[in-house]
């Protein structure tokens, strides 16, 4: 069965994977101001704010053309607002929230790419993230990978039942059977929700997962938090001024 | 001796009004295991998930003496374990031993204690060599062995096992049956395979339309209902 290769990458070890999920979340929000208050042109400040992300992805051992390739999923929710703003005449503005889009992407697939999500979403908390909204996350997170291997079940059953190739499903002759298999997809999916919900209450859940990590927040997270968020503004600050 | 679950006149109907379960009554006394036998569709899951307190439907249960009730639920589910009929959705925890720890923490147990007990359950049913691993990793007998563990961890007083075969091969049956037959745990056992319930358990009772229409030796309700292995029907010359 396949899994999510974030969560696979998130596994695995590097200095970066070491660092606290907290550092690590300070960071990311560092970067995320840094690329959204930046200047437009990209010429500078896209390739000055890209360097440090990419180099992050170098340091974490991540293959960085899978890497890139994954960071494209935001696109599609930013392409529009940018072919408005083209369509409007304004390119520099179009072009500017597809770079800052797609860095933004990166810099939080880096992020979750190097710590495991439970991790990570603690690291929310302690930062000030309502426990509600981290436990519907966390629910989120884990109904996905159910989602996702009933999609591969019903994939692979097509597949045993002479349905062709990729993209079988939005072949027009198609349509009424892929409305049908959404429909057996959300149901099953469902059930199978309600099935892990049972099994966590059984063991005493409480509407908070406990783990048995504590994680410690060292000098060399202090320093890493640091000098990256640091250093991430200053760039951001002298790329305005070269720009 | 008074019994560690009592359940007397226990019914259950389903949102679209079908009844699941239709007044059932039964006893599990202390160190027994009992098989619960039955075809599907007859009630045996929804039976156990009412003893545990997942469901809730009419009539009464009793958990080694306390009535499973809002009130209680919380001791009622240290005290029974149940292992669920498929492995996937008792494990979501990153590693296998987060999972085995998660019902202790829910406890209160502190980390360095839950991690002890965990690793110790885990030896148990010999995965503590898969502690760090992420679950779905696994085989589909070492989900199962894991789900045991996380189950065992809390120490309950009774064990259910719902379908605890399903997705074995045989060598993993027969390690199954032998960690299984270690255990001083109260066991209730939903399956399918006589093997399996004649190897596991004396007693069996056996559900038909939401009730228990038989109890007796596990030799007895077999034969009873006809209840052997595909091996055991005859093919047509």
């Amino acid at each position: 069965m396949h899994h999510f290769v974030v969560d696979h990458w998130s596994q695995s070890d590097s200095p970066l994977h070491r660092r606290d999920a907290r550092a690590k979340l300070f960071v990311l929000v560092a970067t995320l101001l840094a690329v959204a208050t930046a200047p437009a042109q990209f010429q500078w400040t896209g390739v000055g704010l890209a360097a440090p992300i990419l180099a992050g992805f170098l340091i974490a051992r991540i293959p960085l053309g899978a890497a890139l390739l994954r960071g494209l999923v935001v696109l599609p929710f930013t392409a529009t607002f940018a072919l408005i703003s083209y369509v409007g005449g304004d390119v520099e503005r179009a072009a500017a929230l597809l770079w800052k889009s797609y860095l933004s992407g990166l810099a939080v697939l880096l992020a979750v790419s190097t710590t495991p999500f439970p991790h990570f979403l603690r690291a929310a908390e302690w930062w000030g993230t309502p426990s509600f909204l981290v436990t519907v996350i966390q629910f989120v997170y884990r109904y996905l990978f159910v989602i996702s291997e009933q999609v591969q079940h019903m994939r692979m059953a097509a597949a045993c039942r002479g349905s062709g190739g990729r993209g079988w499903l939005f072949q027009r002759d198609h349509v009424a059977a892929a409305a049908g298999a959404v429909s057996v997809l959300f149901s099953r999916s469902m059930a199978r929700a309600e099935g892990i919900h049972r099994a966590m209450i059984a063991r005493g859940f409480r509407g908070h997962i406990l783990t048995l990590d504590s994680p410690r927040f060292g000098w060399l997270d202090v320093v890493f938090a640091v000098a990256a968020a640091g250093g991430l503004i200053a760039l951001r600050i002298v790329l305005g001024r070269v720009s | 001796m008074h019994p560690l679950i009592e359940v007397r006149n226990l019914r259950y109907s389903y949102d679209d009004g079908s009844a699941a379960l239709n007044g059932v009554d039964f006893e599990l006394f202390a160190g027994e295991t009992v098989a619960i036998l039955g075809p599907n569709g007859a009630g045996k899951t929804t039976f156990v998930l009412q003893i545990a307190g997942l469901l809730t439907g009419g009539g009464e249960v009793r958990v080694c003496g306390l009535p499973v009730t809002g009130a209680n639920l919380a001791e009622i589910r240290r005290r029974v374990g149940i292992v669920f009929q498929d492995p996937d959705e008792q494990l979501f925890m990153p590693t296998v031993l987060d999972d085995v720890a998660f019902g202790l923490l829910n406890l209160g147990l502190d980390r360095q204690t839950a991690r002890q007990s965990a690793m110790r359950s885990l030896e148990q049913v010999g995965m503590a060599g898969a502690a760090h691993k992420a679950p779905y990793h696994l085989s589909s007998g070492e989900k199962r062995r894991v789900a045991i563990a996380g189950v065992l961890a809390m120490n309950p007083e009774i064990l259910i096992l719902d379908e605890p075969t399903t997705h074995l091969d045989p060598p993993g049956r027969s390690a199954l049956l032998r960690l299984l037959l270690d255990l001083p745990q109260a066991k209730l056992v939903v399956t399918h395979e006589a093997g399996f319930a004649a190897a596991s358990a004396r007693r069996a009772v056996f559900f038909e339309r939401g009730k228990i229409v038989a109890s007796g030796t596990v030799p007895q309700i077999l034969a009873q209902f006809a209840w052997g292995e595909p091996g055991a029907v005859q093919r047509q010359p």
